[in-house]
């Protein structure tokens, strides 16, 4: 595809849609639907002001953080159970279990042992998104091919390499797509996580404004909310071209056929 | 030296009990280049597991004297990392064995040339023909330096000229190796030029056959040699041992090609 091209697919229906947005709404009296134009303005003083610092950016922070950990502890645990039979069987219904609870219950609890500050908010964070990164793992490792894993015992490629080489990137396609899916659990646990017992934070915001009958200010909260998550989900994307390079390449060459 | 002693191989499981092989007794010498022959799906596969320790024998031993072991596997595509890139793929066993990069780059580029694939370094294994994926994994089995090499069909994919071409590679790496090889395949001509002893095998349960000396002069060539009458002597008595294989004939009506 050309490079105009690719942009009128990116934005060509976003365009569309905010044309609409903006003449279905121009001159509205409804309080609870203010008109888009009065929203985007709101938007500049609301957002390029000190609330970018203040309240944006320790939100987004929060969300790197807990992502990374929920990564983190998901990849590891999700090679050793995925990697051992006994394991597996072992930790199944407990897995089943812990993932069937939706974070936001835990919250409360989660304040009575971690305190109101920034760790119960990472940590809210991390009880989402871990689940779907560790399930996918799981499974990923359970697919690894097993002439490759011939390949590697007898070529002794053991230990570190084995995990490095064999297993993780074995398994990488399904860590991605489970990644992708705790990304969104993430941002959706971002915001819930600043609406128990908070005082910033973007989530927090929104709400403020809400009950503060601020409602242009509000809507262009939830913008800056989706903003959010169009630009990490083209980051990750971005992350995904690199890593998954190779079974992309495997999937177009056989389309070729 | 490689030594198999009354070997035998029962898998069970699924309920399905198939007794791949049944008594397996020879040894290879070291540094001998033994050709193993036998219809599809009599246990040469099963047999080169169990060499190569992949797989537990049921009862009976196998014993290696010699390291390291190399193995080019009859599923060549599947046995390359696909991340990898072909350079990539020859080196990852030498970077496990902890080589100096220097003596890595040097023993994966030899290899690499020695198969006709020096300009292939950078491509993706996907990227290859079946046949340019099997000289990948010949090469990784030569740089990786073995002592003793296993090789299940390598050439089953591969045009004849491209085939004939790597029946020389393989005398050649092992003459200069000095390698002790054992050459699964089931094509009988491949078997008698290459080799100098042929093992025949019988359909599962396998046992041995017969062990023939192939007593060609050392330097072979593919148009002398195969036309040699003493080739022809050879490759007709193994074609009577295998024609003597009682299930053969039922299951794959024809005798006299194995492979095709
Ligand atoms: N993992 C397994 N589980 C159960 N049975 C198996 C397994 N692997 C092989 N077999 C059986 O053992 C027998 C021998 O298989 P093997 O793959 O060793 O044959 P082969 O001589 O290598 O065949 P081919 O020439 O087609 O490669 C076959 O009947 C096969 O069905
Ligand atoms: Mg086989």
């Amino acid at each position: 595809m050309t490079l105009a091209r690719r942009i009128v697919t990116l934005l060509g229906l976003p365009v569309v849609l905010v044309a609409t947005w903006w003449f279905l709404s121009a001159g509205s009296t409804d309080f609870y639907r203010p008109s888009l134009q009065r929203i985007v303005t709101a938007f500049q003083q609301t957002w390029f002001s000190e609330r970018l610092v203040v309240d944006v950016l320790p939100s987004v922070a929060r969300l790197a953080v807990g992502y990374l950990i929920a990564l983190v502890i998901g990849i590891a645990l999700g090679m050793m159970i995925g990697a051992n039979r006994w394991l597996r069987a072992l930790c199944e219904p407990v897995l089943e279990f812990l993932r069937a609870i939706p974070p936001p219950v835990l919250v409360p609890i989660i304040m009575l042992v971690a305190g109101i500050g920034n760790t119960t908010k990472v940590i809210v964070i991390v009880s989402g998104c871990v689940w779907p990164v560790l399930l996918n793992t799981v499974e990923g490792v359970r697919g690894v091919d097993e002439v490759l894993a011939d390949t590697c015992r007898s070529y002794r490629i053991t230990g570190l390499n084995r995990w490095r080489h064999l297993v993780l990137r074995s398994a990488s396609p399904q860590i991605v797509t489970g990644a992708r899916q705790g990304l969104s659990v993430g941002i959706i646990l971002m915001v819930i996580s600043e609406l128990f017992a908070a005082s910033s934070g973007l989530g927090f915001t929104i709400v403020q404004f809400q009950r503060g009958f601020q409602i242009p200010e509000m809507w262009s909260g939830v913008l800056v909310l989706g903003l959010i998550g169009v630009v990490l989900a083209q980051l990750f994307t971005i992350a995904e071209r690199r890593i998954l390079a190779w079974y992309h390449g495997i999937r177009s060459s056989q389309r070729e056929w | 030296m490689l030594e198999v002693q009354g070997l035998r191989k029962v898998y069970d499981g699924h309920g399905r009990r198939v007794e791949a092989i049944a008594d397996l007794t020879f040894t290879v010498g070291g540094g001998e280049f033994a050709c193993v022959v036998g219809p599809s799906g009599c246990g040469k596969t099963t047999l080169l597991r169990c060499i190569a320790g992949l797989l537990p024998p049921t009862s009976g031993q196998v014993r290696v004297a010699g390291e390291p072991i190399a193995v080019v596997f009859q599923e060549y595509g599947r046995s390359l990392f696909p991340w990898l890139r072909v350079a990539q793929n020859v080196e990852l066993p030498l970077k496990a064995a902890k080589m100096p990069r220097a003596q890595r780059q040097r023993q994966v580029d030899e290899a690499l040339a020695a198969v006709g694939l020096a300009d292939a370094h950078d491509a993706y294994p996907w990227q290859l023909s079946g046949g340019m994926q099997q000289r990948v994994a010949i090469a990784r089995a030569i740089a990786y330096g073995p002592s003793v090499l296993l090789m299940d069909e390598p050439f089953a994919a591969v045009d004849a000229q491209t085939r004939a071409d790597l029946e020389d590679l393989i005398r050649s790496v092992w003459q200069r190796l000095g390698v002790t090889l054992l050459f699964v395949t089931h094509d009988i001509d491949e078997s008698v030029y290459l080799g100098q002893r042929v093992i025949v095998l019988s359909s599962a349960p396998t046992r041995v056959v017969e062990n023939i000396v192939i007593d060609l002069p050392g330097e072979r060539d593919q148009l002398t040699t195969r036309a040699d009458p003493r080739f022809a002597e050879l490759r007709a008595r193994i074609y009577a041992h295998i024609k003597k294989l009682p299930s053969q004939r039922a299951e794959h009506g024809s005798t006299h090609d194995l492979s095709r």
